[in-house]
């Protein structure tokens, strides 16, 4: 070896190449890790299927499709934004991946960044698929609405994080696993995906914001209508409350 | 600029770490110069990772102050992070990765990354390019390691442990590595409790115990301090010890063996009293003090609490 292979040139990349490049690893993760990709594809596809096509459960209306597909979107956007991400990142600070990260030119916001896309990355492409599996087996939802729609799906998407990113910095791995695992069944049964959520009032979309977001798609999308004051106010006070407890108590370690 | 190539690479002062009720590090102040190899050297538990945590940034100091290339490693995070090169202690990859592919990664985050090919060969990581880490032998997670703290061709290098779980041969291949790293300018703070790994590498090494340093100096100024302290004189048989006034016994007829801190006069005040007796003096030999000696001398009321 010639003098000089090591001679010192440090500096960091360009911050959106090296977003870019944790971005791209995130999602290679994810699409590795079988039960990743079940909990993100596998339980929505069956729910909307099973649910959407067979009268397995008595819905508030007789368009099935038109009230299962948009709790399965909601359903979705938790499952990737919360579940999948509070398991993956607890991980992600047992292995010391986290402060290995922590130890890179990759900043905090960097990461929380790259994170943040990664998830929205995957949440665009599922609701693609589910919304094309839905339309192909007779789903037609309004479309004047989109805009609000999307706008909701955001504001739940952020509260999730924020959510998961918070449990994953004050739990063990093991117990944010079973946390956010139990959180899914629970919201999977009572938050009116399935069947419609039990009628807690307008404090119902407080405490279950996968509801007050699914009711939010449903009304954009089934009844072509306008979204509740209440339920923004519920997503957006999820949203802005976790994720600022998240960014005060995220831990490389 | 802040730290301009004047500052020196670590400057801690009176460094305090507690955990809770415990000390981890009691007071710790050091210097340590650009281009040069220091090796922390203590037991487990004596506070060595968690001097470097401070050094790294990983936590603030619960007292003193830490500079590193003349910056804050907590408030200056960001602007030092490009130029240091860290390896972990263990782990710190995702299981799922290939190490090519972490490697990579990482080389991606430097503005002039090393060739990670040619990396991966220096380390004997080629075979393994396409093997996920999880199913890397603990030496080859420790060498993948070491090729992550170094691809962003850093000017200082702080490595825990780096020979941890190593076979002899990745031992001196590492050991090759870091010499070549010291040669290329590069300055290198590394822990271990190898004593021949400390001997060989470091320039200076600073031995700590309980939270605090011990002793500090080069590896030849750390035993020659200590002087000799083994003396075997070959003279007449029979000789009454009694009246030297050091500990001394006669290991088989004629062959004597003084033991005890042995500076100049002590030396001359043995062979002076041989001169008394009358003896005839045929053969004098010394044996000087390892660093292992000097370390086990300073740490061994350690080793006696943890028994």
């Amino acid at each position: 070896m010639s003098a000089g292979t090591f001679s010192p040139a440090p500096g960091r990349a360009p911050m959106r190449t090296i977003i870019g490049k944790q971005i791209r690893m995130e999602l290679l993760l994810t699409a590795r890790r079988g039960e990743a990709v079940v909990l993100a594809m596998g339980v929505p596809l069956l729910v909307l299927l099973g649910a959407g096509l067979f009268e397995v459960t008595n819905l508030p209306t007789d368009d099935r499709l038109g009230f299962v597909v948009p709790g399965v979107l909601a359903l979705t956007v938790m499952s990737t934004a919360f579940t999948g991400q509070a398991i993956t990142t607890g991980y992600e600070r047992s292995y010391g991946v986290l402060k290995r990260l922590g130890a890179s030119p990759l900043t905090r916001p960097g990461l929380l960044l790259a994170k943040t896309a990664a998830v929205l990355v995957q949440i665009v492409l599922q609701v693609l698929v589910l919304g094309a599996v839905g339309f192909a087996v007779g789903w037609r939802p309004h479309g004047d609405q989109l805009l609000p729609a999307i706008a909701v799906t955001v504001l739940a998407a952020a509260g999730y994080s924020g959510l998961a990113l918070l449990l994953a910095s004050v739990l063990k791995p093991e117990t944010t696993t079973g946390a956010a695992t139990l959180i899914y069944v629970l919201m999977l049964s009572v938050g009116g995906i399935m069947f419609a959520a039990p009628d807690l009032g307008t404090a119902g979309w407080f405490l279950l914001p996968l509801a007050a977001h699914a009711e939010a798609l449903r009304d954009t999308l089934l009844y072509d209508t306008s979204v509740p004051f209440a339920i923004w106010l519920s997503l957006g006070t999820w949203a802005v409350v976790f994720l600022t407890a998240a960014a005060r108590n995220f831990r490389w370690e | 600029m802040v730290g301009g190539d004047v500052a020196a690479a670590v400057e801690l002062s009176d460094v305090v770490v507690s955990y809770g009720e415990k000390t981890a590090v009691g007071g710790v102040s050091l210097s340590m110069p650009r281009g040069r190899v220091l090796a922390l050297l203590g037991h487990n538990g004596a506070g060595k990772t968690s001097l470097l945590q401070v050094c790294e940034g990983f936590r603030r100091p619960d007292a003193g102050s830490a500079r590193v290339l003349g910056l804050d490693p907590v408030g200056d995070h960001d602007e030092l992070m490009p130029r240091l090169g860290i390896m972990l202690q263990s782990g710190g990859v995702y299981p799922w990765a290939a190490a090519g592919e972490i490697l990579r990664l990482f080389a991606s985050f430097a503005a002039n990354p090393l060739d990670t090919g040619m990396l991966m060969d220096r380390l004997g990581l080629r075979k393994v390019e396409r093997t996920r880490f999880r199913r890397l032998s603990g030496g080859e997670q420790q060498r993948l390691s070491l090729a992550v703290a170094l691809v962003g061709r850093p000017e200082l290098v702080f490595l825990d442990e780096p020979t941890a779980g190593m076979d002899t041969e990745a031992r001196h291949t590492t050991w090759q590595l870091i010499e070549e790293l010291r040669a290329d300018g590069v300055s290198v703070l590394l822990t271990t409790h190898l004593l021949d790994e400390a001997e060989r590498l470091a320039d200076d090494v600073v031995i700590m115990k309980s939270g605090k340093i011990a002793a500090t100096g080069t590896p030849a100024s750390l035993t020659a301090a200590a002087g000799i302290d083994l003396l075997e004189v070959r003279a007449d048989p029979g000789l009454d010890l009694l009246t030297l006034p050091f500990p001394a016994k006669e290991a088989s007829p004629g062959e004597y063996s003084i033991t005890g801190a042995l500076d100049t006069r002590a030396l001359a005040d043995v062979l002076g009293w041989f001169a008394a007796t009358g003896a005839h003096v045929t053969a004098v030999s010394s044996r000087r003090r390892t660093l292992e000696d000097v370390y086990l001398s300073l740490t061994s009321d350690l080793v006696g609490a943890s028994q």
